[in-house]
């Protein structure tokens, strides 16, 4: 049944070398022209832009990173001077306190002194009054004294003692 | 639970595909019941051969001078089976008696070119044509050229063909006859250029037809063309856009081929030699898978044919060889730093030598493979035809098919696996070839 016991495959023939050939020149000429230089150029084409965008990616991240720094800078900076201007204006509150507190003891220690000098004043003034009035008393008793001096020695002595009750020191 | 399902489906599958390739040799089988008949009726005025040959079977003895026909009974031969198979035909056998005819372009010396088509044979089953067309004729599916003269044009009606062995020069050498008018007429193979060593030489036509593997080779370009050219259009159309279907099967295998094969063993020049590459690859990826499907339009043994493999490894040859640089050619012919006489005697012959022995080695190693893993995948599949006696015993076929399944299914997956070592191994050593050859002179110093 089967004869062709001819190993056949091990013998180059020249119709199949010559198809093969024809054939393979022919794949390798339509595909490099047509499949695989347009694949190829795709691949690369693809390969630069994966890269591309990576490598933008990595900009953006690190200008994220510079501008998370620079950001934390300012907020420094601010929290400095914030706390900068907080104790400044202690400063001030505590020279402002301390100033006003000063300027009122002098102006109390004023009032006291004038008021004092005052009090004295017119102390002395009443001194002078009183020393006037009970001196023009003492001259009006005694013109009243004198006056009735040569009637009885009683009714002198009572008089006199009427006189005496008389005076009003007020 | 799920894998062995899995398995399941996996081994009725293959065991399908075994049935499929043993499809052929039980239409074999089974034809020795009619075959008596048929002989009969094919050559009536050859009596004493018909009347002989079935009773004799196939013993040394009485039959005609030029031996037995091809269409007698013989017993089942694993090795002439798988032989049988991986070889190359002028038409494709699909399935019982349906042949898909491929056109025919013969030319013999003297007389001239011939075109036509297997059709034109009248082949009835087992591709035996019953007709000479212009001294050409089919036996097996293939063409042969009737040796007489007396029948070099014109149809002529050919009553059976028939093969005899004989020893010439100590070399065993199988004959084939057409028997026309009850005379043997000595027929010539197509010329090969083996020089004689493999049993073959030049004779008196060559065959320049488009045979099952010419057939397979311009199928399976003509897929990869429209499958490279649909990645090709959306890989430009959807550039700025992820990959999308086909695309991402094919361009790892391009990625594969530049980073791992072209790249670094080629160098920063490995652009220009992409093409040849990945085309070598494809083209020895895409037989090897189809030759591993059993059925039409597989199972040709197109990359197991040592004709294919010359054509690839002289196309390395040539374009290392080609490109190679002042350098290279320096380190092969006169060695720097080795003394003359070693040099002379010893070490460029050898060089020499190895230059022819690259391409050599590589033709080989991808031939060998494949018709390797062929002929172990049909031995296999022989199985179920020495166990059942050629068809004869249905027991004996069902514990060969029982043996022959998983055995088959083990080399189909292993030839799978091969097929793509095979065409990867050719592209990286097709690169080290040509990296070697354009080596710039720092790299070695």
């Amino acid at each position: 049944m089967l004869f062709l016991a001819d190993f056949s495959v091990i013998k180059p023939e020249p119709g199949l070398l010559f198809w093969t050939t024809v054939i393979f020149l022919l794949f390798w000429f339509v595909m490099s022209r047509f499949a695989f230089k347009p694949i190829g150029e795709a691949l690369k084409k693809r390969e630069q832009d994966i890269q591309d965008a990576l490598d933008e990616a990595k900009k953006a991240r690190e200008e994220m990173a510079h501008l998370e720094a620079k950001n934390e800078q300012l907020l420094a900076e601010a929290r400095e001077e914030r706390a900068q201007m907080l104790k400044e204006a202690k400063e001030a509150k505590e020279q402002i306190i301390s100033e006003a507190k000063e300027r009122a003891n002098a102006e109390y220690k004023r009032k006291v002194e004038s008021a004092l000098h005052d009090i004295e004043n017119h102390k002395n003034a009443a001194m002078v009054e009183l020393k006037n009035k009970s001196g023009q008393l003492a001259i009006e008793i005694a013109e009243k004294v004198l006056r009735k001096e040569l009637g009885n020695k009683a009714e002198q002595e009572a008089y006199a003692q009427s006189l005496t009750k008389s005076i009003d020191l007020n | 639970m799920t894998f062995a399902r899995k398995y399941w489906i996996v081994l009725i599958i293959s065991g399908l595909a075994t049935c499929a390739f043993a499809q052929d040799g039980h239409d074999h089988s089974h034809q020795p019941q009619t075959e008596q008949t048929h002989g009969e009726q094919m050559h009536p005025q050859n009596a004493e051969m018909s009347a002989e040959a079935p009773a004799e079977g196939h013993h040394e003895g009485a039959h005609s001078p030029c031996g037995h026909s091809v269409s007698e009974e013989t017993e089942f031969n694993a090795g002439d089976n798988a032989v049988h198979h991986i070889a190359d035909a002028n038409a494709i056998h699909v399935v019982g008696n349906t042949y898909i005819h491929l056109p025919v372009i013969l030319y013999a010396p003297g007389h001239g070119w011939k075109f036509s088509t297997t059709s034109a044979f009248h082949a009835h089953h087992h591709g035996n044509g019953e007709a000479a067309q212009d001294g050409y004729v089919l036996v097996h599916g293939n063409v042969m050229r009737i040796q007489n003269p007396q029948y070099a044009s014109g149809e002529v009606n050919v009553d059976d063909y028939t093969h005899k062995d004989t020893t010439i020069d100590g070399k065993t050498k199988t004959l084939y006859y057409a028997v026309i008018n009850g005379q043997c007429n000595l027929l010539d193979s197509k010329t090969t250029f083996d020089g004689g060593l493999m049993g073959g030489g030049v004779t008196s036509f060559y065959d320049y037809s488009i045979t099952r593997n010419v057939f397979t080779m311009l199928l399976t370009v003509l897929v990869f063309f429209f499958l490279f050219r649909s990645v090709a259009n959306s890989a430009t159309k959807r550039h700025g856009q992820a990959p999308k279907g086909l695309q991402n099967f094919i361009e790892p295998f391009y990625t594969f081929i530049r980073d791992e094969v072209a790249k670094p063993n080629i160098g920063p020049k490995y652009e220009k030699y992409m093409p040849y590459l990945l085309s070598a690859f494809f083209f020895i990826l895409g037989l090897n898978l189809i030759g591993q499907i059993p059925f039409f339009p597989g199972g040709a043994n197109v990359t197991g044919n040592i004709s294919i493999t010359i054509v690839l490894a002289l196309l390395t040859f040539f374009i290392s060889t080609f490109s190679a640089k002042r350098h290279f050619w320096e380190h092969t012919l006169w060695m720097p730093g080795v003394p003359a006489v070693l040099k002379i005697f010893i070490l460029t012959p050898i060089e020499i030598l190895g230059l022819f022995l690259k391409p050599f080695t590589l033709l080989l190693r991808l031939f060998a493979n494949i018709t390797a893993g062929h002929i172990v995948i049909l031995s296999f599949v022989s199985l179920i035809f020495i166990f059942g006696d050629a068809g004869k015993n249905m027991t004996g076929s069902i514990t060969g098919i029982i043996a022959s399944v998983p055995l088959s299914l083990f080399m189909m997956t292993l030839e799978l696996l091969v097929a793509f070592l095979q065409a990867f191994i050719f592209t990286m050593l097709s690169a080290t070839y040509i990296g070697t050859a354009i080596e710039e002179p720092h790299h070695h110093h």
